[in-house]
């Protein structure tokens, strides 16, 4: 094992690495006031699996040339991502607390200038998979054997520019490209399916040539299994994770409210309760 | 490309195509990123010599963009080139968000701006890509004016770690550069005639046209400054102040919506140093139908047009 391999080797480091992030993720937007902690909670699972047990990475040289490319391309998920870096290494833990604040290199939304780690600045939707796209042509290009993987919201499939880019990747046989989409169901604010559905999304994706899997994207054993199974050659891979926005906390679960809601001191007691409750 | 230099009536999109090429030839992280427009832009002999290394993602502007920031982070240094008002109206948001904020070292060619597509009407043409461009946070700008400026920018920026912004032009022009070299120098105005008179601030295509309304002020026994300002950012603040210190009043000309273009440009640093009176000559609105000459007849962007311009300038102050 060298120091660019996955931190985690067994299922339960992963869920253990989960729920750290979702502590993380909760104090830290608790600390700054302001966060987008539902979003967070239903992509936590999926980070873990991915910063826990696929991405091979340096975090002691973040440009490393043959690093797996990620990108968190709903942006607004910033303190997990964040969390997830900090905990693989590429920042201090105790940065977190600046999250939001003045001059913080942890701002509201990702970029790459000021957090290492980030390969993108994402916060507008429909960004990153144009940019994933063009960095598993560009590993294509150079007979890299790098990965590129894209999370995508699933309210953000709503964006045309998404589409151009499931279209052209298909075109291109980029089978060293995975989406994820965090399929929690919310958008900001209301549920995508009322505002401007998205099912059958796998036979969409499908349709689009993508070898597609529908998941729990809670389900880390599973998630990491299928990231690990061989690609079918020339054909991108796209897992539809599905989720719960707000996931494991009992007054969070399910509510467009808290896409973006602040929890107070005595929420933030009783999620941490509950999440490591369940865990125990 | 050697004989551009002194062919009257060239195209400033081959000497971009050739000189793309020469550098793909000696760097093999120079890519070139399209949206159909392999003809338009004139890439058909790239695409020949490195079929592997043009992309082309079809007609979807925005992912073209955002393509190109994932090559740039792959380690290739990207020449996106598509009809200017697509590239930059159509994907804007991936420029500012992906490229610029981003800082992806992506080369943005805008082809055929400002009114070139002339009875194809305002959806084709790009009036409002400098202004629209100008207010991103401190990118590259340039206007060459004939092809061996081209040539000297495309090769500028293949060099340079960073985004850049540049128009390519579609119109046939002839050298301004008169053999200057290099031709162009980033940040730099090349004062192409000297006169106490009046200033005449141009780009691109409407570079020759001041140096022709120099001629007829000449005729009238005003001597015109003339400044060729293909770097619009970072802009040639000296050589601005100075000129309006000479001579007073400045007339800028652009093929392009001077509100937030070369005359904003020129405005906002003279209101600041050295309040001028001036006139902003440019593309102000939507065109009527017509061909470019036509077009350019309608907006005063002529000789006549531009000298007239200079002369009630003149009788103002």
């Amino acid at each position: 094992m060298d120091r660019h391999d996955p931190p985690c080797t067994t299922t339960d480091e992963i869920t253990d690495l989960a729920l750290r992030i979702r502590i993380g993720s909760l104090q830290t937007i608790a600390n700054a006031g302001l966060g987008h902690v539902g979003g967070d909670f239903s992509v936590s699972d999926i980070l873990a699996v991915l910063y826990g047990g696929i991405l091979r990475v340096d975090p002691s040289d973040p440009q490393w040339p043959d690093r797996d490319r990620f990108i968190m391309s709903k942006g607004h998920a910033a303190a997990s991502l964040y969390t997830a870096l900090a905990l693989r290494g590429f920042l201090p833990e105790s940065e977190l607390a600046t999250f939001a604040g003045p001059h913080s290199r942890l701002g509201g939304h990702p970029d790459r200038s000021k957090t290492p780690g980030v390969e993108t600045n994402t916060g507008p939707l429909g960004h990153g998979l144009p940019v994933g796209v063009g960095m598993a042509i560009g590993a294509r290009m150079k007979g890299a054997t790098w990965r590129t993987y894209v999370i995508v919201g699933d309210g953000e499939m709503q964006e045309g520019s998404n589409w151009e880019a499931i279209m052209y990747a298909a075109h291109r046989g980029l089978d060293n490209l995975t989406l994820l989409v965090d399929r929690n169901r919310l958008q900001q604010g209301a549920g995508t399916e009322e505002t401007n559905a998205l099912d059958p999304l796998d036979a969409k994706l499908r349709a689009f040539g993508w070898d597609t899997t529908v998941l729990d994207g809670h389900d880390v054993g599973t998630l990491w299994d299928v990231l690990r199974q061989p690609v079918i050659p020339g054909t991108p891979r796209a897992i539809v994770a599905e989720t719960v926005k707000g996931k494991g906390v009992s007054f969070m679960e399910g509510l467009a409210a808290w896409h973006h809601r602040v929890p107070t001191d005595e929420q933030v007691d009783q999620a941490i309760a509950e999440l490591t409750g369940a865990r125990s | 490309m050697s004989g551009a230099s002194t062919a009257a009536g060239y195209d400033c999109r081959v000497a971009f195509a050739d000189t793309l090429i020469a550098l793909a030839r000696a760097d093999d992280r120079i890519v070139a990123v399209c949206n159909d427009s392999v003809g338009s832009s004139n890439l058909g002999g790239f695409r020949e010599e490195f079929p592997e290394r043009l992309i082309n993602v079809g007609i979807a502007e925005q992912n073209m963009v955002g393509v190109a920031a994932g090559l740039a982070n792959a380690g290739f240094i990207p020449f996106v080139s598509a009809a200017s008002p697509f590239l930059t109206g159509r994907a804007m948001e991936q420029i500012k968000a992906d490229i610029v904020y981003s800082g992806a070292n992506v080369k943005l060619c805008g082809q055929s701006p400002g009114v070139s597509y002339g009875e194809l009407g305002p959806t084709h043409h790009s009036i409002e890509d400098l202004a629209w461009m100008r207010a991103l946070d401190n990118l590259p700008i340039v206007v060459p004016a004939d092809p061996e400026q081209t040539r000297a920018a495309v090769l500028w920026a293949a060099a340079f770690d960073g985004p850049v912004f540049m128009r390519i032009g579609r119109h046939r022009v002839r050298s301004v550069s008169d053999g200057r070299d290099p031709a162009w120098t980033p940040g730099r105005a090349e004062v192409l005639l000297e006169g106490d008179d009046i200033t005449i601030v141009a780009v691109g295509t409407m570079v020759e046209v001041a140096l022709a309304a120099a001629e007829h002020l000449g005729r009238a026994g005003v001597h015109a400054r003339v400044l060729n300002m293909a770097s619009i950012h970072p802009l040639d603040r000296d050589a601005i102040i100075e000129s309006a210190r000479i001579t007073g009043g400045i007339v800028t000309v652009e093929e392009a919506v001077p509100r937030g273009g070369l005359g904003g440009a020129v405005a906002e640093l003279l209101a600041v140093e050295h309040p001028t009176r001036m006139r902003l000559l440019g593309t102000h609105a939507f065109a009527p139908t017509g061909n470019v000459d036509f077009l350019f007849e309608h907006f005063s962007l002529t000789p006549e047009g531009v000298a007239r311009a200079a002369q009630d300038l003149m009788a103002a102050t």
